[in-house]
C-alpha cells in the first residue's frame, strides 16, 4: 500500500470545476419572482420582519416586485441593510425570515424571501444607479478597521450622512467573510467585489487595503487621527482540537482551506485530499465539506462531537452537504492524528451519547483514514491588534453598547468581534447601528 | 343520479351548459369540437346582413389579478365576419349531425322588419332549436344602431321582438344588454314582445387597461384603443343580480332565463340555477382553458344536486329566489360576531389591520409570551364579515350567528321617520 498521502490540484476538469463552482442557487426569472411575490400576504406586523436581525420590511419589498416597483423594492431593502444582496445569497433563512414566514406555519412552504431579496438587489446593482444620495460633507472623518460586511455597512451610512470614511483592512483584498470565508457557489462571480463597488459609489469612502491593526497603525494612531473609530475586526484566531498530531502535513483550518479556494481564480490550483475529514459542525465545516467534494475529493466525511439537532449548520446546510456526497457522523470526538513521514494518514475518534442530558464520550473508538483533515471548530477573537486594556472585553470579545460603543469614548465596534449571533445580517446590522451612534455623538459632540 | 336534461323555453339540450355567442361558437370546426366534449348546445356567434362585417387585429384586453389570469376579459370583435351563407350550412350541418343538442343561432339584423323577415325564414331552414335576439353587444356594431343601442331602449326591444315572434316559429330568446340603469325595463319590454326566454348578461362597456407607454386604452389597436365589452369572472356579481331581478320580479316571473356572466365552474352554475336561470352559457372559460371545462360542470352539478337531493334542473331553479330580498326586509336584531380559531391563525395580522385601519377596531393585536395573538373583541365587532374574508386561511375566522330575539326591519324601526304605524 502507497503511504504517501493523496493530495492534489487539479482533480477535475476545467470544465467541471466551472460548473461545480458556479451559482449554486441561480437567480429567479421574473416569471418567477412574480408568482413568487404573489404568495406573499403583505402580513401585517409581518413576523418575518422581527426575524431579520437587520429588520428589512420584506412584505413592503415584496409588494414591490409584485407590481413591478423594482427600484422602489429594491430601496426599501437597502435602507435596512445595504448589503441585501450579499445576505440575500448568504442568510440562513430558514432560521430567519422564512423560518418565521406565516406560509410556513400553513403549508410548511414559506415564500422564498431570500431568493426574491436576490431579485430586487440584483437590479438594483445592474441598473448602475445609487439610491441614496450622500449629503453634504460634513469634514468629520471616521477609520474603520475592517471592510467586512460590518464595516462596510457602517461606512455606506455614514457616507450617507456627508462624513468621510477611511477604512484599512489587513488582507490583499475587501470584504472580509464575503470574499474569504464563503463558499465560493454562495457568491460567484466576484459578486463581494461588485457589491463593495455598489456601496463605495456614493462617495467618501477610502479602502487601504494590506493595512494591518496592530502591525501597521494602532488604535492610539486612529484615535488621534480621526473623529471617530469603528472597529470590525472579526475574528483573527482559529480554535484548535488540543489532540495529539495537529501539526501534521495534510491538517488545516478549514477557514484557510476556504480562503485559499476564494483567492484561486477556478479553483484547479487548489490541493484537496483524496480522502478529507472536515471537523466540526458549523457553516464554516459544511462549506468546507461540499468544497472539498466539489474540488473532487473522493471521499469526505463530517464529523461533529455531537448530535445533528445540536450543529449550527442548519438542517437545510445539513442536506445541502448531504446531497453534494458529504457523509455526516455525529456524536464523535477527535482524539487522535496519526501519520507517516509528518503527514497525516489517520484520525481516531471516539463515539459518545447524551447521559442525562450531558454528552460523554465513552463509546469506543474508531479510525478514518485521511489524506487531509479540515479543522472547523470554531473561531475566536484575538485581542492583541488592540493595546493592552485600551477596551473592555466581555466573554471574550469587544464589549459594546446596544448602539456599538466600546467603553472608550468616540471608539465603536460591531460584527463578528463583539458578543452576539456570527451571521453576515448580524454585522450589517451592528454596523449600520454603530454608524447612527457615531453620526449623532459626533453631532451631539459639535454642539449643534 | 341527477337528471341534467334542460328543456328551455322549447329548446332540449342533455345539460343546461351551453356555449354563448362568442368567438368559440363562430364556426362548424369549434362547435363540432364543443359539441363532441360534451356541452348540451351552441348559440352560434350572431349572424348579420351581408356584407359582412369586417374585425380589427388585436381584440381582447385582461384584466389580471395578482397572478390570476383573465379574471377579467373585454373585447372589441364584433358578429361574425364570415358570410351569411356559408354560415347558414354549417348549421344545418352541426344541427344535422347533433340532433340531441341545443343549437341556437344569435342574430343582429338593422332596426327594420324588413331585414328581420329576410333572415328569419333562411335561419328556420337550417333546423336550428331558436333564436337569440343580440340587443347587448355594447362596442361597434352599437355605434351602427345595433346591439345594445336596441337593447337600451325598451320601445325598440318590445318592437323587434314583436316582428320576430310574428315571422318565426323558432322559440325567441332575447339577449339582454347590463349597460342600462334598470334591467327591468328591457326584460319586461321583451316580456311585452311575446319573446320565449332572456338571456343575460351580455358584456359591460369597458376600458379593461390602459397601455401606459402606447397611452392607450387596451386592447391597442395601430397606437388607438376603444372601449369594449367585459366579461369574465369579475362580473359575475353583476351578472347573478340582475338574473335574480328578473326571477324574482313579479311582472317576469317565470319566464326563462338563461344565466350569462362568468360562468366557470358547477358552483358557479349553481348559483346561476338558484338564482333563477333555466340553462347557463359560458365563454371566457372555455376561451382560457379550451372546452373540456365543461366535464367538471356537468359532474360537479351533478353530485352536488345529488347530495342536496335535487333531482333535475327544474328542482334547482330559482331555489334561492324566495330569500332574495330588498334591503328593508332584513332582520336588524340579527347579529353575528366573528370567532377566531386560534390554533388554525398563522399570525399574519390581516384581520387586525383591516379591522384596525378600516373598520371597527374588533380585533386587538397582543403579545403574550412574545407570540403573536389576535383576538376579537366582542363588544365591537359588527359583525362585517371583512376578517373573514381577508384571512388567507380556510375556516380560520368563521362568523357565529347569536341568539336572536324577535324581527325588526326598517319599516318598522324607532329611527326610521317614515316607519309604518305599529
Amino acid at each position: 500500500m502507497d503511504s504517501r498521502p493523496d493530495i492534489a490540484a487539479n482533480r477535475l476538469s476545467s470544465e467541471c470545476l466551472a460548473i461545480n463552482f458556479a451559482d449554486a442557487h441561480p437567480p429567479l426569472t421574473r416569471g418567477q419572482a412574480s408568482i413568487e411575490a404573489d404568495r406573499c400576504y403583505f402580513c401585517y406586523d409581518a413576523p418575518c420582519v422581527e426575524a431579520c436581525p437587520t429588520g428589512i420590511d420584506i412584505p413592503g419589498f415584496i409588494r414591490g416586485i409584485a407590481t413591478g416597483n423594482l427600484a422602489g423594492a429594491a430601496r426599501t431593502i437597502l435602507a435596512s441593510n445595504i448589503l441585501g444582496g450579499s445576505c440575500a445569497r448568504v442568510c440562513p433563512t430558514e432560521i430567519l425570515c422564512e423560518g418565521a414566514c406565516v406560509r410556513t406555519a400553513q403549508e410548511e412552504k414559506p415564500v422564498v424571501i431570500g431568493a426574491l431579496q436576490r431579485h430586487a438587489t440584483d437590479w438594483q446593482m445592474h441598473a448602475g444607479t445609487q439610491p441614496f444620495p450622500r449629503a453634504a460633507e460634513t469634514g468629520r472623518r471616521i477609520a474603520i478597521v475592517g471592510a467586512g460586511p460590518a464595516g462596510l455597512a457602517c461606512a455606506h451610512r455614514l457616507a450617507m450622512y456627508g462624513h468621510t470614511v477611511t477604512i484599512l483592512d489587513a488582507r490583499p483584498r475587501a470584504g472580509g467573510l464575503n470574499e474569504y470565508g464563503i463558499a465560493a457557489y454562495k457568491v460567484p462571480d466576484d459578486f463581494a467585489q461588485h457589491e463593495i463597488d455598489f456601496i463605495t459609489a456614493i462617495g467618501g469612502i477610502t479602502i487601504e487595503t494590506g493595512r494591518m491593526l496592530g502591525r501597521d497603525v494602532t488604535l492610539a494612531d486612529l484615535e488621534a487621527a480621526y473623529d471617530a473609530v469603528f472597529l470590525a475586526i472579526g475574528q483573527a484566531g482559529v480554535r484548535a482540537l488540543g489532540i495529539a498530531g495537529e501539526d501534521l502535513d495534510g491538517v488545516l483550518n478549514a477557514v484557510d482551506f476556504i480562503a485559499g479556494l476564494r483567492a484561486s481564480t477556478t479553483g484547479a490550483d487548489v490541493p484537496v485530499g483524496r480522502r478529507v475529514v472536515v471537523i466540526g459542525g458549523g457553516n464554516t465545516a459544511i462549506d468546507a465539506a461540499v468544497q472539498a467534494r466539489r474540488l473532487g475529493a473522493e471521499e469526505v466525511t463530517l464529523v461533529y462531537r455531537r448530535g445533528a439537532e445540536t450543529m449550527s449548520a442548519t438542517s437545510v446546510e445539513q442536506a445541502w452537504a448531504q446531497t453534494n456526497g458529504v457523509a455526516i457522523r455525529t456524536w464523535a470526538a477527535p482524539q487522535r492524528l496519526d501519520g507517516t513521514n509528518g503527514a497525516v494518514r489517520s484520525i481516531t475518534f471516539t463515539g459518545g451519547r447524551l447521559l442525562e442530558g450531558r454528552p460523554v464520550h465513552d463509546q469506543g473508538t474508531f479510525t478514518l483514514e485521511a489524506d487531509m483533515v479540515l479543522k472547523a471548530v470554531g473561531q475566536l477573537f484575538l485581542p492583541d491588534p488592540l493595546d493592552r486594556g485600551a477596551l473592555a472585553i466581555e466573554n471574550g470579545r469587544i464589549a459594546v453598547d446596544a448602539q456599538g460603543r466600546t467603553t472608550r469614548r468616540f471608539v465603536y465596534a460591531g460584527g463578528d468581534c463583539t458578543p452576539g449571533d456570527d451571521l453576515t445580517v448580524v454585522a450589517v446590522r451592528d454596523g449600520r447601528n454603530a454608524a447612527e451612534a457615531i453620526h449623532a455623538d459626533l453631532t451631539e459632540a459639535t454642539g449643534a | 343520479m341527477a337528471d341534467l336534461r334542460s328543456l328551455f323555453a322549447g329548446i332540449r339540450s342533455p345539460n343546461p351548459f351551453w356555449l354563448a355567442s362568442a368567438p368559440p361558437t363562430d364556426k362548424d370546426y369549434n362547435v363540432r369540437r364543443a359539441l363532441a366534449a360534451g356541452w348540451g348546445g351552441v348559440v352560434w356567434k350572431t349572424l348579420g346582413e351581408d356584407p359582412p362585417v369586417v374585425n380589427v387585429s388585436s381584440r381582447y384586453g385582461a384584466f389580471n389579478y395578482n397572478g390570476d389570469r383573465l379574471v377579467g376579459l373585454n373585447n372589441i370583435e364584433l358578429i361574425t365576419d364570415r358570410p351569411l351563407a356559408v354560415n347558414l350550412a354549417e348549421i344545418k350541418s352541426v344541427k344535422r349531425d347533433y340532433p340531441d343538442r341545443a343549437i341556437v343561432v344569435s342574430l343582429m339584423v338593422p332596426c327594420v322588419e324588413e331585414s328581420w323577415k329576410r333572415i328569419l325564414p333562411l335561419v328556420e331552414e337550417t333546423g336550428a332549436d331558436g333564436i337569440e335576439l343580440n340587443f347587448g353587444c355594447p362596442h361597434g356594431m352599437s355605434e351602427r344602431n345595433m346591439g345594445s343601442a336596441v337593447g337600451q331602449v325598451p320601445e325598440y326591444v318590445e318592437m323587434v321582438t314583436r316582428w320576430v315572434k310574428q315571422n318565426t316559429r323558432m322559440p325567441t330568446i332575447v339577449k339582454l344588454t347590463p349597460n342600462i340603469t334598470d334591467i327591468m325595463q328591457p326584460a319586461g319590454a321583451a316580456l311585452r314582445g311575446g319573446a320565449d326566454a332572456v338571456s343575460l348578461i351580455n358584456t359591460i362597456q369597458s376600458v379593461v387597461a390602459v397601455d401606459l407607454d402606447a397611452m392607450a386604452p387596451m386592447p391597442v389597436v395601430g397606437g388607438l384603443g376603444t372601449h369594449g365589452g367585459y366579461c369574465g369572472p369579475a362580473v359575475k356579481p353583476i351578472a347573478l343580480r340582475m338574473v335574480g331581478e328578473i326571477a324574482r320580479n313579479a311582472v317576469t316571473r317565470g319566464l326563462p332565463i338563461s344565466g350569462i356572466g362568468g360562468i366557470s365552474t358547477w358552483r358557479d352554475a349553481a348559483e346561476f340555477l338558484v338564482m333563477g336561470a333555466g340553462t347557463l352559457q359560458v365563454c371566457t372559460a372555455a376561451m382560457h382553458y379550451g372546452f373540456r371545462i365543461v366535464e367538471d360542470m356537468i359532474t360537479g352539478l351533478s353530485n352536488w344536486m345529488d347530495q342536496k337531493g335535487f333531482a333535475t334542473i327544474d328542482d334547482v331553479t330559482g331555489r334561492a329566489i324566495p330569500n332574495f330580498v330588498n334591503w328593508n326586509q332584513l332582520n336588524l336584531k340579527f347579529r353575528t360576531l366573528a370567532k377566531i380559531d386560534q390554533d388554525a391563525c398563522i399570525k399574519c395580522g390581516l384581520c387586525h389591520i383591516a379591522c384596525e385601519d378600516t373598520s371597527h377596531q374588533a380585533i386587538a393585536k397582543l403579545h403574550i409570551d412574545s407570540a403573536r395573538r389576535y383576538e376579537v373583541i366582542d363588544e365591537e365587532c359588527v359583525g362585517c364579515n371583512l376578517c373573514a374574508h381577508v384571512c388567507p386561511v380556510d375556516d380560520c375566522i368563521t362568523m357565529v350567528p347569536q341568539p336572536v330575539e324577535g324581527v325588526l326591519t326598517w319599516p318598522h324601526h324607532p329611527n326610521n321617520p317614515a316607519r309604518a304605524a305599529e
